[in-house]
């Protein structure tokens, strides 16, 4: 098969951490646990289709026979038995999963603010006063606590190596948890067509060792350049492929105004 | 005078949109020119386009499906080539066209493609099937095509005048809102989804209505055809689903037109409800497209078994359950928008539950084959590839139940093979199995069985082709709708998607060459007895094509399998003592004023043509209290004239046999 090899590797498959890993495994239980009925059933339809075709006079035909209560029984419970196990894993996983919940871990977790914006990606560091457009930068091994909204129309940020998927909402904040097991670049994008520039909204999610991160993030602090609240004027306009630009400085709470400005009186309806 | 409406809009600015505005007018003035030609203007007028006979009302409802198949399928096509190309360039279209395209291929596929198909083949069948002469209400089911037709007609339009919608077939704010998206083309998807939407609600009732009051003597529930129940489900959910789109469609027209606030970023808008809205309407739709394939399944599966159908009774009440349950599971469509894990949970479980009655309805389809002696009909064809096929996308529909499952796929490509897996082995497969199996029945011939079998080939293997690369890349974490892309390793797999989607381009050019065929060697393969495939149901005790009142003499009812039941008492084709004479509908014009009408004004406010509204609002409402106020809408069929045409239908079946 052409792409046999090259979908054991691909994103969502080969998972570069435990968050996906686990989404990845649950799909992996649910397709296990469905085979028993999808083989049975084209394999049925095929044999039948063959068995019984008009040419083949040697084969049973009964014409009137169109019930069995026993067969009835059985096609009803095993589809019934299959969905209270997949029910079961779906209900457990769907709460473990939870992108609200934190990763429980020794470490504690490190908090960035995500903003949508046309057709870029942009990254606050609350604790590190830092920000970034089109590149997030984080340890490995600690777990990144994501707070999202949207400065424009609804996005999805989507790190598919890393994570599933969540909607980035003007006026309103989601969450997503995530962890890297070992240092890497990943493709991370938004997924919910926003406009001219979508195919190209796409930013790299870097996981580096604690050393790596701490002087990724002294390097961002020398950079000349400043978030405050003109520059982000500037920066929310429509642009395609921005390049990654680091701000050493970003202005007090600006996702929380950010999110404010669509706000108003209505709360966030997340969590 | 024309408000927005300038030269500007003629689409000069792009030799691929002036293409397809081009070929559109072309293929007008081709049909004018021929009709014209055949000097065919004044009976198309009497006998097609004012007619309030159901079963005429079905074949103009599938006569717009397939031409909008088409539409929809060249839209395909040029997705498919743009992807291919793409890698790391523009490709061929111009900036934002592939976004049009999307949206316009998404909302003509389910609106204009799979919904008029379904409505025409219930049309044509469902009455036959109970034994009434038409539908409760003849004259509202003209109005419903027309309304139907009025709304296609805007997306064609949108194509010569103007542009269409970006936002894509589900039209999500705050993007398709009038701050985002500024031009016409939302206008152009609303107004049309607003205006066939009534068109819609109104078969929905009109089908119900019909199948509760109108079935012929001894017909109780459990003895109605499987696709006439399907259709009965379908049709509730038509009645109930469908207002929930039109509220989501007018709160996002009065955010464009009057500025209000239901869905936008600012000033307490709220973007959620909208998916809450639509997806409301947009679940049960799915069901709603898919239950009457259902029910084509089941006769066919019965008829070329040359068995009975198995467990007719598990199979009603497992669709009685998938109408039900389709109305509890919108919220999967979002599972992504941040919702709780109880909710998400609860939604998933619910979405889960009815696989359970859709895999009995699966295995009693097998069942009905086991033990059967199967003739390979193309309509049978369909049957067995769809079956095959459709459990694949029936378990990745699973998959995507479970909400950390849809968190990895969500939005990539591996969703929209999911529900092209759906609608093209469910949905389409069914419409064609129906378009086969009962063509002969609307026109009297039977269609060309090579050409159907190598469609359906076609249409599988490109099926295939075409979807399963898209699987593959949603593992890849390939977004849908992209316009292009910068990873070489999805190439590969669009280019096979490309091939695929050639495949089933010859697919539906077997099925013009079958059409062709079939027309050419109709005198051959004319169906004289009205019973071709040695059938069932009641629909095949009449003649075919039917005469206008259907049955001269409405049947008795003794059996779930009337016309088998007849047959085997030898009671089938026995002429009546005497004919009485019978109430017929006259035609009227008023239901394509009314849809003309419908569709200025649906243009008029894309525009902003004031004044045309109003003009066209008054219009409205002036032919509809005179049609309220006409009291000769029927005639009667003397019980002579009625004897004539019976006559002549044994004479004929008595030369042949």
């Amino acid at each position: 098969m052409m792409g046999g090899c090259d979908l054991r590797h691909s994103a969502v498959l080969d998972p570069k951490g435990p968050i996906a890993l686990a989404e990845r495994n649950l799909l992996y239980d649910a397709f296990t646990v469905m085979m028993i009925v999808v083989i049975p059933v084209i394999a049925m339809a095929l044999l039948f289709a063959w068995r019984y075709r008009s040419s083949n006079t040697q084969a049973r035909y009964t014409p009137k026979w169109s019930y069995s209560g026993r067969i009835d029984a059985v096609v009803w419970l095993i589809p019934a038995l299959i969905v209270v196990a997949l029910g079961v894993l779906l209900w457990r996983s769907t709460h473990r999963l939870d992108p609200y919940k934190p990763i429980a871990s020794a470490v504690a977790s490190l908090e960035v603010q995500v903003v949508a914006q046309d057709w870029k990606w942009l990254f606050i560091y609350p604790e590190q006063g830092i920000a970034v457009v089109n590149q997030m930068a984080f340890p490995s091994g600690r777990p990144v606590s994501l707070k999202i909204t949207s400065d424009t129309v609804m996005n999805s940020f989507y790190i598919p190596a890393l994570a599933g998927q969540i909607y980035a909402m003007a006026g309103m904040q989601s969450r997503l948890q995530l962890l890297a097991d070992a240092p890497g670049t990943f493709v991370g994008r938004n997924t919910q067509y926003s406009g001219g520039g979508f195919a190209d909204q796409q930013f790299q999610a870097i996981a580096m060792t604690q050393a790596d991160f701490d002087a990724w993030v002294a390097k961002t602090r020398q950079s000349a350049d400043k978030l405050d609240a003109a520059a982000y004027g500037k920066l929310a306009e429509r642009s395609r492929r921005h390049p990654v630009t680091y701000y050493s400085a970003v202005e007090p709470n600006l996702f929380d105004k950010i999110i404010a400005k669509s706000a108003h009186d209505h709360q966030a309806m997340g969590k | 005078m024309f408000g927005k409406l300038t030269i500007e809009a003629l689409p000069l600015y792009s030799a691929v949109a002036l293409t397809g505005a081009l070929v559109t007018v072309g293929g007008v003035l081709v049909v004018a020119v021929a009709i014209t030609w055949l000097g065919a203007w004044r009976s198309l007028w009497t006998e097609w386009l004012t007619s309030v006979d159901h079963k005429r009302i079905g074949i103009m409802y599938i006569v717009l499906a397939l031409v909008m198949l088409m539409r929809g399928f060249v839209d395909a096509i040029m997705m498919r080539a743009q992807q291919s190309m793409s890698l790391n360039s523009d490709g061929y279209l111009p900036p934002e066209h592939f976004d049009q395209i999307f949206s316009s291929h998404g909302t003509i596929m389910i609106f204009f493609m799979a919904m008029p198909f379904l409505t025409g083949l219930i049309n044509i069948i469902m009455p036959l099937q109970i034994g009434t002469r038409d539908v409760a209400f003849p004259f509202l089911n003209s109005v419903s095509l027309w309304l139907t037709s009025a709304g296609a007609g805007l997306i064609m339009v949108s194509l010569v005048i103007g542009k269409f919608s970006t936002a894509g077939w589900t039209g999500y704010p705050p993007f398709s809102g009038i701050e985002y998206s500024p031009g016409v083309g939302v206008d152009y998807w609303i107004w049309a989804l607003l205006i066939s939407g009534v068109g819609s609600t109104l078969s929905g009732i009109n089908f119900v209505v019909t199948i509760l009051k109108r079935r012929a003597p001894g017909m109780g529930l459990m003895r109605m055809t499987p696709f006439t129940w399907t259709a009965l489900c379908a049709s509730l959910l038509m009645v109930f689903a469908f207002p929930a789109l039109t509220v989501a469609c007018v709160l996002l027209a009065l955010d464009r037109l009057l500025g209000m606030h239901f869905f936008t970023n600012a000033h307490g808008g709220n973007m959620m409800n909208y998916p809450n809205l639509f997806w409301i309407w947009g679940h049960p739709e799915v069901y709603i497209l898919i239950l009457p394939a259902f029910g084509v399944f089941s006769e066919v599966v019965a008829t070329f078994s040359k068995k009975r159908l198995f467990g007719y009774e598990s199979l009603v009440y497992a669709t009685a359950a998938i109408a039900l349950l389709s109305f509890t599971v919108w919220l999967h469509h979002f599972f992504t928008m941040g919702s709780s894990a109880n909710v998400n949970a609860f939604f998933g479980v619910a979405t889960m539950v009815i696989a359970v009655p859709t895999g009995v309805k699966v295995f009693n389809w097998l069942l009905t084959m086991y033990r059967g002696r199967i003739d390979f009909h193309p309509a049978m064809l369909w049957t067995v590839g769809f079956v095959a096929t459709f459990v694949i996308g029936g378990m990745t529909g699973v998959l995507l139940a479970m909400p950390p499952g849809d968190f990895l796929l969500h939005n990539t490509t591996f969703l929209v093979a999911h529900f092209h897996n759906m609608i093209i082995p469910g949905v389409l497969f069914g419409y064609l199995a129906g378009y086969m199996y009962w063509f002969p029945k609307a026109f009297g011939f039977a269609l060309d069985r090579k050409w159907g079998a190598r469609s359906f080939w076609c249409w599988v293997i490109g099926f295939l082709l075409a979807f399963m690369p898209l699987y593959a890349l949603g593992f890849k974490g390939m977004p849908r709708r992209m316009e292009h892309y910068d990873d070489p390793s999805w190439q590969p797999y669009l280019l096979v998607a490309s091939l695929g989607a050639f495949v089933v381009l010859l697919g539906i050019g077997c099925l013009v060459m079958q059409l062709y065929v079939s027309i050419r060697d109709r005198k051959a393969t004319a169906d004289v007895t009205g019973d071709p495939w040695d059938g069932r149901t009641l629909e095949w005790a009449t003649s075919s094509p039917p005469p206008v009142y259907n049955f001269a003499v409405l049947p008795e009812i003794r059996d779930r399998e009337p016309f088998l039941d007849m047959k085997e008492r030898g009671v089938a084709y026995q002429r009546p003592a005497a004919y009485q004479d019978i109430e017929l509908p006259r035609n009227s014009f008023v239901g394509v004023a009314l849809g003309g009408l419908a569709f200025a004004l649906g243009f008029a406010v894309v525009w902003h043509i004031w004044w045309l509204v109003v003009v066209c609002g008054l219009g409205m409402w002036v032919v509809l209290i005179a049609r309220s106020s006409d009291d000769d809408t029927e005639y009667r069929l003397s019980a002579a004239e009625v004897a004539r045409i019976e006559d002549a239908r044994y004479r004929a079946m008595g030369s042949r046999t």
